[in-house]
């Protein structure tokens, strides 16, 4: 031992050298036009037993600065300069050997996908196992046990003998982080560790990992988008923005006093932290009620709004196979009931499995419903003939999730748009092409977006096309299938407020499927809570939110990421 | 799982009887009279005639015949051919021989295509990957026939590596060039399939999370990447088995190999119908039963595939 070793370790324990110190890190990867700079002067600093998370949207560059301090960048990436000090060693140039020996036992990693990181091949206990001999730790059966058990896994032993496909994805969720902790790590790099998680499974399992990462003396990196979520896990917050650290600081101090205006920005539409309903009609100067009446109010009775869609009863049972010419009945939606006001919002919120989607789909008229009744506009549509189910459609469209998969990739943004208008026969080639105009319009895409194909557009741009389509016909409603959740928070809050604006401008009718109560908490005027098939409350948002009746959205909404978060209001609403 | 081997062995019967059903029609269906082929030029007696077309059934109509030639083969009586040997003789004689080839072709299609297709995609873009690259287009792209007479022509004949014809005295040695020829087009295939899956694999996710937990390289190749690739490799390896008897018609013919092939080829000339049915209904059976075999593999490999239901 030197004697200025010593002298550190008096002076203030060992905690005052950082255990993972960032410096002026730039990485650069090489594509087919040259080097493209991913990450410009990034700075940050993680003290032993420290959480420091790093917030940011997708390409910002904060995967890549997490996944440079393990030497797992992808092929073509490298550090083109700075330094990655752990404990002091430069590691951003280590060697493979050198940085084998580091992985495992000195960093860990949880990555973020549940589905894609376990080996679909191997049991689980064997890919524990491996990590385990790898970093020279006891690998016998109770050992890998006891690191599933540690993670929160139940009856281990026999979990352990089960493959990746027999968990459901917050078990799987728990295994990694069993693998990431099993040879406990200084340091563990915690990559979007629950965002492909329903929320009250993400609430157990980042409590789990705090707890055991704070008795284990753990020091975490936690990347995530969710500004919520980061501020109430980290001790400091990172926030990065097309590869540069904008702003650093204390997680409370740096949401409650954004500086740079990104930060400002991502606080502002951090969907966890907003606290109220998108009102583009009350700052209108428009009055809900006046929303409420249809656009022929003359014909109706102004004071009572009218009734759109009614589910009666509405159930759904699946037959599983379970063996030859067996079969079991699966009970997916079971006994609904609600009904919809012209020009409102009614979110069905749930946890997946729920039966949401299902009755989406039966709305749409894709799946026959086992028993109940969908009344459309005063007619049950069980009773459509096939000629009536395609005026139906006309009336009825759907958003779905993924902007990736629902758009045709060989269709150009004029063809997809233009396409149910033709299908329906509505106007001529140069009326119909009026109308996508119109309708790009209408969605804020530039005109010159008709010649373009879905694989050259964003995902906010491509969802934004979807919600073009949808509005062709004119419907009177709109089923949005998770319509937002793969978007990014800013990307997601244009989209709210787009279809906010339009259903004001419209008077369209949604029906908003999601798992995100914070986006219900924006969009919606009523909300019914799935559970397990069953709608198990319903009532306006407001009512909700603030007093709910049952323990299961209690616990929903306790789960939202920074929900217990003590905002000023104005930062709140800002 | 005993129960789907069960099924799948069922399913035999149906393949089974259709196949050499539909080949007994076709071998009826062949113009020309096999019996007065046997004569050649000379003009035979009328009644010698007769008595050999009664002896092989040839004067029954066609359901008969086909009928008389299941009940033959469920007692084990494959019956003679028109030489007059018994057929289950010639089966035993030359199958051997056959599987000898066929084992060796698999063994350089599979063992040594699986290294070069690993070794070319995780050194993908660098020279070994453009050359092999390359030699497997131009191996795919030459028919069989050529590829065995210019091989037996340079190895066997010019620098007299092998023995270019195998003749009747078979061994390992000397069926290693046939095999090679047999089984170069495949090697190809597997060679380029194993490429494409090991770099597909590569990036997965699990083999990034597969290196931070700090394994070695070797482990991650080989219990990550390798493992994961064989699944689509797997699958070619058996559905090609039937390539690799056809080709095993062309390929014993060049080398001279006493084996299926050859044999089948002198039938189909002679228009010799039991020899045929016979021979083509060894060839089912060992497809579907080398299919299932590969779907038993299959389910070793990927254990979401799971037969129990």
């Amino acid at each position: 031992m030197t004697t200025p070793d010593v002298r550190i370790s008096e002076a203030g324990g060992p905690a005052t050298r950082p255990l993972l110190e960032i410096k002026d890190l730039a990485i650069s990867f090489a594509t087919g036009g040259g080097e493209v700079q991913a990450v410009r002067n990034a700075h940050l600093t993680i003290m032993p037993g420290e959480t420091v998370a790093i917030v940011g949207e997708s390409g910002s560059g904060k995967s890549t600065t997490a996944l440079a301090a393990i030497g797992l960048l992808p092929g073509n990436g490298r550090v083109s300069a700075g330094q990655i000090l752990l404990d002091g060693e430069d590691i951003s140039h280590a060697t493979e050997k050198r940085m084998i020996e580091l992985r495992g036992n000195t960093i860990g990693m949880v990555p973020q996908d549940p589905m894609s990181n376990l080996n679909p091949v191997w049991k689980i206990g064997y890919q524990v196992r491996e990590t385990l001999r790898a970093n020279g730790r006891p690998s016998g059966p109770d050992d890998v046990a006891e690191v599933l058990a540690e993670a929160g896994l139940p009856d281990a032993h026999r979990r352990a003998k089960q493959y990746p496909h027999e968990f459901s994805g917050g078990m799987r969720q728990r295994a990694l982080i069993a693998i990431g902790l099993s040879c406990q790590p200084r340091l563990l790099i915690a990559d979007e560790p629950t965002s492909a998680l329903d929320v009250t499974v993400q609430r157990q399992i980042l409590d789990h990992l705090e707890a055991m990462t704070s008795e284990l003396g753990t020091s975490v990196l936690l990347i995530t988008h969710d500004l919520g979520l980061a501020a109430e896990r980290a001790d400091k917050v990172v926030v990065m923005y097309r590869g540069n650290v904008v702003e650093a600081g204390p997680s409370l101090d740096l949401l409650r006093n954004p500086r740079h205006p990104y930060t400002q920005r991502l606080v502002a539409s951090a969907p966890s932290l907003a606290s109220r309903r998108i009102q583009v009609a009350k700052e209108m100067g428009v009055e809900s009620d006046e929303l409420l009446a249809p656009t022929d109010a003359a014909v109706q009775e102004p004071e009572k709004a009218e009734e759109v869609l009614r589910i009666e009863n509405l159930s759904k049972v699946f037959k599983l196979r379970s063996g030859i010419g067996r079969s079991t009945d699966f009970t997916a939606v079971d006994n609904v009931s609600f009904s919809v006001k012209r020009g409102t919002t009614t979110a069905i919120v749930g946890e997946s499995g729920s039966g949401k989607s299902t009755v989406a789909q039966m709305v749409l008229n894709l799946l026959t419903p086992t028993s109940g009744k969908i009344v459309f506009d005063g007619v049950d549509t069980s009773t459509l003939n096939n000629k009536e189910i395609f005026a139906f459609r006309r009336r009825v469209q759907p958003i779905f999730q993924d902007p990736y998969g629902s758009l045709d990739p060989m269709y150009n943004i004029f063809r997809t748009i233009e396409e149910p208008l033709r299908t329906h026969k509505v106007g001529n080639r140069a009326s119909r092409e009026k109308k996508v105009r119109e309708l790009l319009d209408q969605v804020a895409l530039p005109q010159s977006t008709m010649q373009r194909y879905p694989n050259e557009l964003s995902g906010g741009q491509r969802q934004r096309v979807a919600i073009a389509r949808a509005l062709a016909l004119d419907p009177e409603v709109i089923i949005c299938d998770e319509a937002v959740s793969a978007l990014d928070v800013l990307v997601q809050a244009q989209v709210l407020n787009l279809l906010a604006d339009l259903q004001s401008k419209l008077g369209l009718t949604y029906l908003f499927i999601t798992h995100d109560l914070a986006v219900v908490r924006q969009i919606a005027d009523h909300v019914c809570v799935m559970e397990k098939g069953r709608l198990v409350e319903t009532g306006s948002t407001d009512d909700v939110f603030d007093s709910p009746q049952q323990d299961y959205t209690k616990a929903l909404l306790n789960a939202i990421p920074g929900a217990q978060l003590m905002l000023p209001p104005e930062v709140a609403r800002a | 799982m005993i129960q789907y081997i069960l099924r799948r062995l069922l399913q035999v019967i149906p393949v089974f009887l259709g196949t050499t059903l539909l080949v007994y029609y076709m071998v009826f269906a062949l113009p020309g009279d096999p019996i007065a082929a046997l004569f050649g030029d000379r003009q035979p007696n009328p009644a010698v005639i007769a008595a050999l077309r009664q002896q092989y059934n040839l004067d029954e109509p066609f359901w008969v015949q086909y009928g008389l030639f299941l009940k033959n083969l469920f007692t084990f009586n494959l019956g003679n051919d028109f030489t007059g040997q018994p057929i289950a003789a010639t089966l035993g004689r030359v199958f051997p021989v056959t599987a000898m080839l066929a084992i060796e072709a698999l063994v350089i299609q599979g063992v040594f295509g699986v290294a070069a297709g690993l070794f070319a995609g995780l050194r993908k873009g660098k020279l070994f990957d453009s050359t092999v690259l390359i030699t497997s287009l131009v191996v795919i792209a030459i028919p069989t026939f050529v590829l065995g007479f210019v091989l037996q022509l340079v190895v066997g004949v010019q620098l007299g590596w092998a023995k270019p014809t195998v003749g009747a005295n078979v061994t390992w040695g000397t069926l290693l060039l046939p095999a090679f020829v047999l089984g170069l087009v495949s090697f190809a295939y597997v060679l380029r399939l194993t490429r494409a899956s090991v770099i597909e694999n590569m990036n997965a996710d699990y083999v990034r999370t597969a290196t931070a937990k700090g394994l070695s390289r070797p482990r991650v190749v080989f219990a990550h990447i390798l493992r994961n690739s064989m699944i689509p490799v797997a699958t070619y390896l058996g559905a090609n088995l039937g390539g690799l008897m056809g080709g095993a018609i062309v390929t014993e013919g060049i080398f001279n190999v006493p084996g299926v092939g050859q044999k089948l080829y002198q039938a189909i000339l002679r228009s010799e119908g039991p020899t045929i049915v016979a021979i083509v209904s060894v060839f089912v059976l060992i497809f579907v039963v080398a299919n299932l075999l590969v779907d038993l593999l299959y389910a070793w490999l990927d254990p979401r595939i799971r037969y129990d239901k």
